[in-house]
């Protein structure tokens, strides 16, 4: 075997050796050091994405095809390891002040660990070109996810939750899996590349069964509907700052991995099985996750329904199959980490405070606390998609690439998609009347939110007004993704 | 500094300086020299763009839109920062600086001020961006930059129902700007004929003229129904009662008098500018429900007892005869629909204005519950009256001379229809429309006989004053542009006529 392969994966082994080193530290170190474990933590992996962007940037890094084809790097794939690599930074700044509380001191570094474990997987599962790898990857980005979502260990909610995502993450897996040995039951292979060429020009009524489950299988991870029902419960359940990571890097994780597979693998049944399939999810995606959404008072269960539809309308890049459809689902996926971040940092700061997540709580929030107010008005608008925040280039460019396809039906969804952010502007607005608008006696009283806190905020808000304006960043996302090797499965 | 690469820019350069002023100001005092000082240069500015224009076009500059310039943005989308402005933009500019000005005026007293002006600023932001670009993702920008701030605008600082309001308001306007999404896209990707590369400037388009027939159909009413919802075009109009009944003073001003302007704006240049064949095929449609705002909203005037809510149904009428007049497709009914918006922007401006002082001294707007203010506040009573005189279009003021050259217009457009045998459609509504104007006599003089003739109906209004500095400032002013208008008709007539672009006219036969 050639061992030197393993230098195409840079990202996976830069990763694991800050998690090595995480562990390291957090095992051996003596207990006076501990408590650099946080900033050891984000130091190590932002040199892990700064050095990723510098290869990405400078073009040093390459199409690389390892392991005897099942394991790829492109610099789109390195695009969006580093994007997810931001967002994870963000949030393991945002939860500095969550690690450092009583309850949570002594265990932090589990909590690092899972975190990066997890990332691991996910990188997997983009990178993956053949199954194996990926039901690998899916179940690493997964399982330990479950033990990080019950790590409020004193706390029934965090238990049900986590109950409930491991059960669904397993069922869905099992019929992933299943959907899977169909494919291989057809094909005869597991690369990707031999399935679609395998799969060309062939339709069987199983092939339509085999997609399905696969469908079905990543579309639990995504929580699209109707594979959605964990997604509230969790996101209410866990703590806070799993919550994000869940809502915003998982998601994007796998919403890229579910453009790869279809179109790297079952690209050549666009037209005929799962264009209409995934044309009926979004629309429920979105119809669903918003109007359940407008009935939800506590926060994090709102921004569970809320993400629900998001990742509602990050399929509309999928379904645009092209390149711009790919660069707008990055760009939009960079976006949605900034301003759900944003949204999630001023929740944990205020639940750290105070302890309150409802939201009648932030009734008159805006006397008190203008700084916070502020920080989650600028989030709300964003993911409403109102100029000139970043939000409202991402969802802008999501439609433009899925009319691109032309035809009259997704002229139709998207309509249907843009009568659907009135309805989340409705929402949305409510979170901004409750903060500014509505009097109440009990406000929250004004307090001092921790510094890192405040630097998560700060870095989360210059995310949402600088994403947009700023061209470049959604430019070179689509001078990557035109010269990526997805880009020859597309049509036209 | 004022070259005429970059003059257009210094639209949105001040009110963003505008902005930053008012965050670091530490009182009323600081800000209120903010908010005046800025929109006086705007005003200035407008002053200067326009003897600009004046200038180049008397020198035999032909091309439709003056200062163009573009700077690339999203380059692989074709988004440019593009603008331009002709005798049209022009106008608009000039009506926003001068109702930013006596808006700043009018809420000389408002509490929280900051804020307040934070997001009045970043609404006339977009109004300005939006009448200076000639992109059509830059100008849907803008337009959704300008509405979003109404919300907590009203919320914030309105009365009455003002939660339900200032929601239905903002869902209702953004709702209208999602069809206009979906119609900017869709004229993107037919914006060029095979071979050309794709387009957002609206020139451009123009020029190629490929949008197919087929996809007109289908575009033109996203386009129109988009910005006619913002142009309150029936039955899209019913937040605009609501909402300017529970918006404060200023607001109120802006939103009638500029915002709505907006929507009027838009319909010529995206929808009727870009595709001229469905605006001839498909006009009847929308004259119907345009003629149905203009009579409808006169109507509901009529019966209205609240202040504001009569001014906001005439407000429905006036702009749909804006929206009416568009449709007759002919020069003399655009030039019309052109001074309608200015004459209404003030107008409409003028009374909200008033309407607001009249409030803060009585706080009653029920006209029930007053009377006899001639006696007791002379100085706002007469504005008033000039204000309703303007209204119903009396000669010398501003109403007069748009309502006059749009019915000139729409009769001539009727009758050539009838003449050529296409039907009697914009004939019988011509009329239809004409009719308005007898309507709002009748709720313009009613106002006037209940509220500022006639017994005082409540003793206490007795002790009220009458206008203060600001208040004159914001008033006289308004009152002068609309004298002005009336009196000059002739310059802004010619100022208007040096817009309309043989190329796109050719194609509607005009």
């Amino acid at each position: 075997m050639d061992y030197s392969q393993f230098l195409s994966m840079k990202q996976e082994i830069a990763l694991l050796v800050v998690f090595v080193l995480v562990f390291f530290y957090d095992t051996f170190m003596p207990k006076s050091t501990q408590k650099g474990l946080p900033v050891f933590t984000i130091v190590l992996t932002l040199l892990a994405t700064v050095a990723g962007f510098c290869t990405c940037c400078l073009g040093t890094a390459d199409s690389v095809v390892s392991f005897a084809g099942m394991y790829e790097t492109t610099p789109v794939i390195a695009a969006i390891k580093g994007i997810l690599n931001v967002g994870v930074v963000i949030v393991l700044i945002q939860s500095i002040k969550w690690a450092g509380s009583d309850s949570m001191v002594v265990r932090r570094g589990e909590f690092y660990e899972l975190l990066l474990t997890t990332l691991f997987g996910m990188y997997l599962m983009i990178s993956a070109r053949h199954f194996l790898l990926f039901v690998i990857g899916l179940e690493c980005a997964s399982l330990p996810l479950a033990a990080m979502v019950a790590l409020d260990k004193y706390r029934y909610e965090s238990h049900e939750a986590a109950v409930k995502y491991i059960l669904t993450a397993v069922f869905s897996s099992a019929i992933f899996m299943m959907g899977l040995s169909f494919v291989y039951g057809l094909t005869g292979s597991l690369y990707f590349e031999d399935i679609y060429f395998a799969l060309t020009g062939k339709m069987s009524t199983l092939l339509v069964v085999a997609l399905t489950f696969v469908i079905s299988g990543i579309g639990f991870k995504l929580s699209l509907v109707p594979f959605h029902l964990w997604t509230a419960d969790v996101y209410q359940g866990a703590p806070t700052t799993v919550t994000s990571y869940l809502s915003v890097i998982s998601k994007g994780a796998a919403a890229f991995a579910f453009l790869v597979i279809l179109a790297q693998v079952f690209g050549s049944l666009y037209s005929e099985v799962w264009e209409g399939i995934l044309y009926a999810l979004i629309i429920l995606t979105i119809t669903v996750g918003n109007l359940f959404a407008i009935r939800q008072r506590n926060m994090k269960r709102f921004l569970a329904f809320s993400s629900i539809s998001q990742a509602g309308y990050i399929m509309l890049g999928v379904i645009a199959y092209n390149t711009m459809g790919m660069a707008a689902l990055m760009y939009y996926i960079l976006v949605y980490i900034f301003s759900n971040l944003a949204a999630f940092g001023v929740i944990s700061a205020i639940e750290n405070a105070t302890g309150k997540v409802s939201m009648d709580d932030y009734k008159g929030l805006y006397r008190t606390n203008p700084r916070l107010s502020f920080c989650m008005m600028l989030a709300m608008f964003s993911l409403a998609g109102i100029p000139p925040f970043a939000g409202f280039f991402s969802k802008f460019f999501i439609f433009t690439s899925a009319i691109n396809n032309g035809s009259i039906a997704i002229y139709v969804l998207v309509l249907i998609a843009l009568i659907n952010t009135i309805i989340s502007l409705y929402y949305y607005l409510l979170v901004v009347k409750a903060m500014f608008i509505s009097e109440d006696e009990c406000v929250i009283p004004h307090f001092r939110s921790a510094c890192s806190e405040r630097i998560g905020l700060w870095i989360t808000v210059a995310g949402i007004i600088l994403l947009g304006i700023v061209s470049c960043f959604y430019s070179s996302l689509l001078d990557m993704a035109s010269v990526s090797s997805i880009g020859m499965y597309f049509i036209g | 500094m004022f070259s005429d690469t970059y003059i257009l820019l210094y639209f949105v350069a001040i009110p963003l300086l505008m902005l930053a002023g008012v965050a670091l100001c530490r009182n009323i005092r600081q800000i209120r020299t903010v908010a005046v000082i800025g929109s006086t240069a705007l005003i200035a500015l407008s002053v200067v763009v326009l003897l600009r224009y004046l200038n180049l076009r008397s020198g035999g500059d032909m091309s439709p839109m003056l200062f163009v310039n573009s700077w690339t943005w999203f380059e692989p989308l074709h988004i440019n920062l593009a603008i331009g402005v002709d005798g049209i933009s022009i106008a608009m500019l000039l009506l926003s600086s001068i109702i930013l000005f006596t808006g700043s005026f009018a809420s000389w007293t408002i509490e929280q001020p900051k804020e307040f002006f934070l997001w009045l600023i970043l609404l006339s932001t977009g109004v300005f961006g939006f009448f200076i670009s000639v992109d059509m993702f830059t100008m849907f920008m803008f337009y959704e930059v300008a509405l979003i701030p109404m919300y907590l605008l009203i919320g914030v600082w309105g009365s009455g129902r003002k939660n339900y309001s200032a929601m239905k308001l903002t869902l209702m306007l953004m709702g209208g700007s999602a069809f206009l999404m979906l119609g900017l896209i869709g004229i993107y990707y037919h914006s060029a004929p095979a071979g050309s590369p794709l387009t957002w400037n609206i020139l451009e388009i123009a020029s190629y003229n490929a949008i197919p027939q087929n996809w007109q159909y289908f575009l033109f009413p996203m386009t129109f129904v988009g910005f006619g919802v913002l142009g309150a075009m029936f039955p899209f109009h019913t937040w605009s009662p609501d909402g300017h009944a529970s918006a404060p003073t200023a607001v109120s001003m802006l939103h009638a008098g500029v915002l709505m302007k907006l929507g009027g704006y838009g319909c010529f240049r995206v929808a009727i500018y870009l595709m001229p064949f469905a605006a001839k095929e498909l006009a009847w449609i929308f004259l119907i429900l345009t003629g149905i705002s203009v009579v409808y909203g006169a109507f509901c005037a009529c019966v209205k007892t609240d202040l504001k809510y009569i001014n906001a149904y005439s407000s429905v009428s006036h702009c749909g005869l804006v929206l009416f007049a568009i449709l007759m497709l002919n020069t003399t009914a655009m030039t019309g629909a052109i001074m309608q918006m200015l004459s209404h922007g003030l107008m409409t401006a003028l009374f909200f204005a008033l309407i607001g002082m009249i409030y803060g001294r009585t706080h009653t707007r029920e006209i029930t519950q007053m009377g006899g203010m001639m006696q007791i506040l002379p100085y706002l009573s007469v504005c008033y009256v000039i204000a309703g005189m303007a209204s119903l279009g009396l000669p010398g003021l501003s109403g007069f001379v748009a309502e006059m050259t749009i019915f000139v217009g729409s009769f001539k457009a009727g009758m050539a229809d009838y003449l050529a045998g296409a039907g009697s459609l914009r004939l019988v509504f011509t009329i239809i429309a004409c009719c308005s104007i007898v309507i709002t006599a009748v709720y313009i003089l009613r106002v006037v006989g209940k509220l500022l003739l006639g017994p005082v109906q409540d003793e206490h209004h007795r002790q009220l004053t009458d206008a203060t500095w600001w208040e004159r400032t914001a008033t006289a002013t308004l009152i002068l542009c609309v004298a002005a208008i009336g009196c000059f008709p002739d310059f802004f007539n010619n100022l208007i006529n040096t817009t309309f672009s043989p190329a796109i006219f050719a194609v509607l036969g005009m």
